[in-house]
């Protein structure tokens, strides 16, 4: 079997087993991304030598007995994580020249499990976007059909791990921004309860809603993976202070009995017809693995883009003024005055979409507005948040599509936020409700992959994981790869 | 509602946010197009109901009264473009 | 038109932590630009902010000494504008839910009565950095060393009516948080510093008229002199048909005048919201009363004391119990000696604050001791000496010549108490002056003082002053 082919799970057994080296396995990867990344763009940095070190590190480190959960395993971090040293772009000319002084937490961790980290994934800009085109980098490329867009705002670290550069890349999502790339490119991405994963080192885009998680090409690696990343940080205030299961340990569990709820919002007119069949047809599969399945209503669900749209920018609006040109990142040159300075900075810095969630924030948290929009937010984001409460006293999970179509051709729709915005109807609700949710693949439509969407109630990670590896013990969706990358 | 120049004009200084003439025309379709749709949020019936700041009911968590970070001025300020003497450089600020 | 001025305060206290209010970097004053700026100060992308445990127990503290609620659950919101010496772009602040509510303080107004002053709240907050405009020519200099360090807001009701009840309230604040131990005070250092809310109103109205704010006024000197100016100006201004606009204005100390502040008064819209990045601050019933009794008496409190146990006149006690050290310095004294502690309240406030003034010196740093000072008040009650030749005891004292009853012996200062050796003195000045005496008989009373004198002249100050004024009356009489 080639290296890059074999899941995390693979790779550990070959390792183990001396079949070959972390070095043999990041040579091969870093090889591949050479040669196939120019068609994807999926990546902004490559860190080759550091790379090769850290596999002869972790090689020594598995010789010494001194073996991490992810000793040796070839990683990409999305590029909104700080890399201490190395080039931390978020995505965005603002930040083109910023080179991190500290790794953010997950980084850490994750090194310190013996990963090897081959780069930072294309992205787009401070996460703001669907489809990947925001990103100061250009637009990533579906591996599934190059004309197509991969998702986003984690595009770059989808379509790595699509595309065979890794077994495993971090991502973030806010408001899908895992989920529905996994959903396009055929992976499996999670987003973890808000509170489980650091965000320090994490670039904010909404603090509130921002969660870090993995796009994997199993559940199963996903669980090594996060339970790597999951756990208290003391530097994170809205850390939770909470044992992390085994997740990896749990996984192998029936969910016989498992109560699956069903949206009916969810299956209506905005649902592509025939990626409706195929999320149905992972339910039966669900319910032959001994789940039962109940109707759930969400009253407020439709109001959960709108909700989203204002409270994501409003924190945006704040969260990015600290990039003024003076301590780092772009600065506008030959400044009239500080304003000026201010002003063009940010107006150079910025992408449209980054300055259009700006000003969309601004309005809504300004004197006169902010009853009307960001109170109203919060008071509807309480409503959602309480659908969910009362959906979970009868339900386990709830399934159901994680995007409305498959994927769709770049440039598409880049003209109408607002049809941009719908692409995260399904994920939104999640992040407002701060719950987990995965997306694993569940099927082709006109050869591009979709995906089905559990959410679980709050830290209920390893039943989310379970659930999708018992139905990927089922079907070969997620085995399928890209012919152009085969 | 729609918005008019005067007023993505007002946002975009608040903002700090210097715009060509093209895009404050293309801002002012597109954010009045967002205000628009996410003026749904009127329809819902929200009396009585608390805002919602953040996903999990916890209080903050309090860090011991310990100095733990040390100098480490030069490497910070490598992000710097402009620095003489340790200090960040901005143009003249008039008070 | 008679005026009534209306006044409201902003105090801003540093508080007294050794690290940041969000991050661990150091709140040490004078370090170089920078050097302890970490990347939370710094405002760098990805970082967040962790609450200090010290600076919620410093303002509950405050809370409970000012007689207000401390608020079980308080909220931080951020406060969003640019500004250089603001790196995060947005202040992090206290705005709709504060950490302390409804106190009150009292201060003496014009008329020697207690007045109530309100203190509407104190919110926690992060200091901002320090802008350097000099010597950089076009430039300002950014230095961040600043930026993060903890600050209580204490905002008072518009009750105060005059620059002087302003002074007095700023004052007992100042008390208050140094008793406390919750800040240093230093208002060289911006440790200490307030706004004034100033608004002027006709006699008897009941609206109250547009205020203007004075920033940033770091003495109580300059809180005085910039509110009397704002309040010439203000009723000026109105007599002369104009009208107050409601605006910032900067003190200038050298023309000793308010400015308006135009720079600042571009619409600012602060976008108030709860900050994302920290959860409400929940503080419990146990936890307050932990503090509650960790309180120490605080200075309404003693100078109380200081009136009812030690029975010193209350203008006195105001003194005394200006802060813990003289308060302290004081209760050792009065404790080491049988002089009355009024005798003793006498000389800290006399002698030894005008020793301490003149050499620039804090009573902690006093070249004189409690103890020391209380040896020489004791001679002072065992007449060895009189109060008098104390003042020269203490003198050399402070020089450093060694103990009151050290200096007493070595210079030969012990007062004459034998009758028979003051009567030969006596004596001689009734012999030495006759046409004095005569005088003296004939009715001009007065005269005593003269004769006390020559007869102090004689024994170079050191005869028992009582003696002196007994013996001579009778030896005159005779």
């Amino acid at each position: 079997m080639a290296l890059h082919t074999m899941t995390l799970a693979e790779l550990t057994a070959g390792l183990e087993s001396g079949e070959f080296t972390s070095v043999d396995v990041t040579r091969s990867l870093l090889d591949r991304i050479a040669t196939y990344d120019a068609k994807l763009n999926a990546l902004i940095t490559v860190t080759g030598d550091a790379a090769l070190a850290a596999a002869a590190k972790a090689d020594a480190d598995r010789a010494a007995g001194n073996v991490g959960m992810l000793n040796g395993l070839p990683v990409i971090h999305k590029d909104i994580f700080c890399t201490r040293g190395v080039k931390t772009s978020c995505g965005s000319k603002m930040l083109d020249n910023f080179i991190s002084p500290y790794d953010a937490a997950i980084v850490e961790r994750m090194t310190a499990a013996g990963a090897v980290v081959l780069g930072k994934a294309n992205m787009d800009e401070f996460a703001m976007g669907s489809s990947n085109e925001t990103s100061f980098y250009g637009p990533v490329h579906n591996p599934w059909d190059l004309d197509c867009s991969p998702g986003g705002s984690s595009g770059g670290s989808a379509a790595s791990v699509a595309a065979r550069f890794a077994p495993a890349a971090t991502a973030t999502d806010t408001g899908g921004s895992i989920r529905q790339p996994a959903a396009l490119t055929n992976t499996v991405g999670i987003k973890p309860t808000y509170g489980r994963v650091s965000r320090y080192g994490m670039i904010a885009f909404a603090s509130s809603l921002d969660q870090a998680g993995t796009i994997t090409r199993t559940a199963e690696d996903a669980a090594r993976v996060l339970g790597v990343m999951a756990g208290f940080d003391e530097r994170d205030s809205t850390s939770v202070d909470a044992p992390v299961p085994d997740y990896l340990g749990e996984i192998g569990e029936s969910i016989k009995g498992l109560r699956v709820g069903i949206v009916r919002q969810h299956f209506d007119e905005g649902l592509d017809a025939a990626c409706a069949v195929k999320v149905k047809e992972a339910i039966a599969v669900l319910e032959s693995l001994g789940a039962t399945t109940v109707e759930v209503d969400l009253p407020n669900i439709d109001l959960s883009v709108p909700t989203y749209y204002v409270v994501a920018p409003a924190e945006c609006s704040s969260n990015l003024s600290r990039f003024d040109g003076v301590r780092f990142g772009h600065r506008a040159e030959n400044a009239e005055d500080l304003f000026d300075l201010y002003c063009r900075s940010r107006g150079e810095g910025f992408g449209d979409e980054v300055k259009r969630r700006i000003m969309t924030g601004t309005y809504a948290l300004s004197a006169g507005y902010y009853d009307a929009y960001y109170l109203k937010a919060q008071q509807v984001r309480q409503l959602i948040a309480d659908d969910f409460r009362k959906a979970f006293a009868d339900v386990d999970v709830i399934a159901g599509p994680t995007t409305p179509t498959p994927a769709f051709k770049l440039g598409d729709k880049v003209d109408d936020p607002i049809t941009m915005y719908l692409n995260d109807i399904y994920t939104i609700g999640a992040n407002l409700a701060g719950l987990p949710a995965i997306s694993v693949p569940c099927g082709f439509v006109d050869e591009l992959p979709i995906g089905l969407h559990l959410v679980g109630t709050h830290f209920a990670e390893s039943t989310l994981l379970r659930c999708a590896h018992q139905y990927q013990q089922q079907t070969d969706w997620h085995t399928a790869c890209p012919e152009a990358f085969a | 509602m729609s918005l008019d120049k005067d007023q993505v004009q007002q946002i975009a200084t608040l903002a700090r946010l210097k715009l060509s003439e093209d895009e404050y025309a293309e801002s002012v379709k597109k954010l009045s197009r967002i205000v628009d749709f996410v003026d749904q949020l009127s329809q819902a019936d929200t009396s009585g109901v608390i805002p919602m700041a953040h996903p999990l009911d916890v209080a903050q968590r309090l860090r011991p009264d310990v100095v733990t970070e040390p100098n480490d001025r030069d490497h910070y300020q490598e992000n710097a473009a402009s620095v003489t003497d340790g200090l960040y450089l901005v143009p003249k600020v008039i008070e | 038109m008679s005026w009534e001025v209306v006044i409201g305060l902003e105090i801003h206290t540093q508080l007294a932590t050794k690290s940041k209010i969000f991050s661990g970097a150091s709140t040490a004053y004078g370090a170089e630009p920078n050097t302890q700026a970490c990347l939370v100060d710094l405002g760098y992308p990805g970082v967040l902010p962790v609450l200090n445990k010290e600076v919620v127990h410093m303002a509950a503290m405050f809370g409970l000494a000012v007689n207000a609620t401390v608020a079980p659950r308080s909220v931080f919101a951020r406060k969003n504008y640019f500004y250089p010496d603001l790196p995060k772009g947005y202040q992090i602040s206290q705005y709709e839910l504060p950490i302390v509510e409804h106190g009150e303080l009292f201060i003496t107004d014009a008329e020697g009565n207690d007045k109530r002053i309100g203190i509407t709240r104190a919110h926690l907050e992060e200091d901002a950095g320090k802008s350097i405009h000099e010597g950089l020519d076009k430039s300002s200099g950014i230095d961040l060393n600043r930026a993060g360090t903890p600050l209580l807001e204490i905002v008072s009701e518009p009750d105060i009516r005059s620059a002087k009840e302003a002074v007095a309230y700023m004052r007992k604040i100042h008390t208050i948080v140094r008793y406390l131990g919750i800040s240093d005070g230093n208002m060289q250092e911006g440790s200490f510093r307030c706004d004034a809310n100033v608004s002027v109103r006709p006699k008897g109205q009941e609206a109250f008229g547009t205020r203007a704010e004075i920033k940033n006024l770091n003495s109580f000197r300059f809180v005085e002199k910039a509110i009397n100016f704002e309040v010439e100006r203000q009723i000026e201004l109105i007599e002369d048909g104009g009208e107050v606009v409601q605006e910032t204005r900067l003190y200038d100390s050298d023309q000793d005048e308010t400015r308006s502040m135009r720079s600042k008064e571009e619409a600012n819209d602060y976008r108030y919201f709860p900050d994302p990045d920290l959860l409400p601050v929940e503080i419990a019933a146990d936890f307050i009363e932990s503090v509650r009794a960790e309180l120490p008496e605080l200075p309404d409190a003693k100078q109380q004391r200081f009136v009812e146990e030690y029975e010193v006149k209350k203008d006195d006690a105001a003194i005394l119990t200006i802060s813990r050290p003289v308060a302290n310095y004081f209760e050792e004294a009065a404790a080491a000696t049988d002089a009355s502690a009024q005798l003793v309240a006498n000389w800290v406030v006399g002698e030894l604050s005008g020793a301490l003034n003149k050499d620039g010196l804090e009573i902690g740093d006093s070249k004189v001791t409690a103890a020391e000072l209380a040896g020489l008040l004791t001679r002072i009650h065992d007449n060895t000496i009189s109060g008098k030749i104390a003042k020269q005891v203490f003198e050399a004292m402070w020089a450093g010549d060694g103990s009151a009853d050290e200096v007493i012996e070595a210079r030969g200062l012990k007062q004459i108490t034998d009758s028979s050796a003051i009567e030969a003195v006596v004596d001689k000045v009734i012999e030495a002056n006759p046409g004095q005496v005569a005088e003296y008989r004939a009715g001009k009373d007065k005269l005593i003082g003269f004769f006390v004198g020559q007869v102090m002249k004689e024994t170079k100050g050191q005869a028992n002053p009582g003696q002196v004024n007994q013996i001579l009356k009778a030896k005159l009489s005779g």
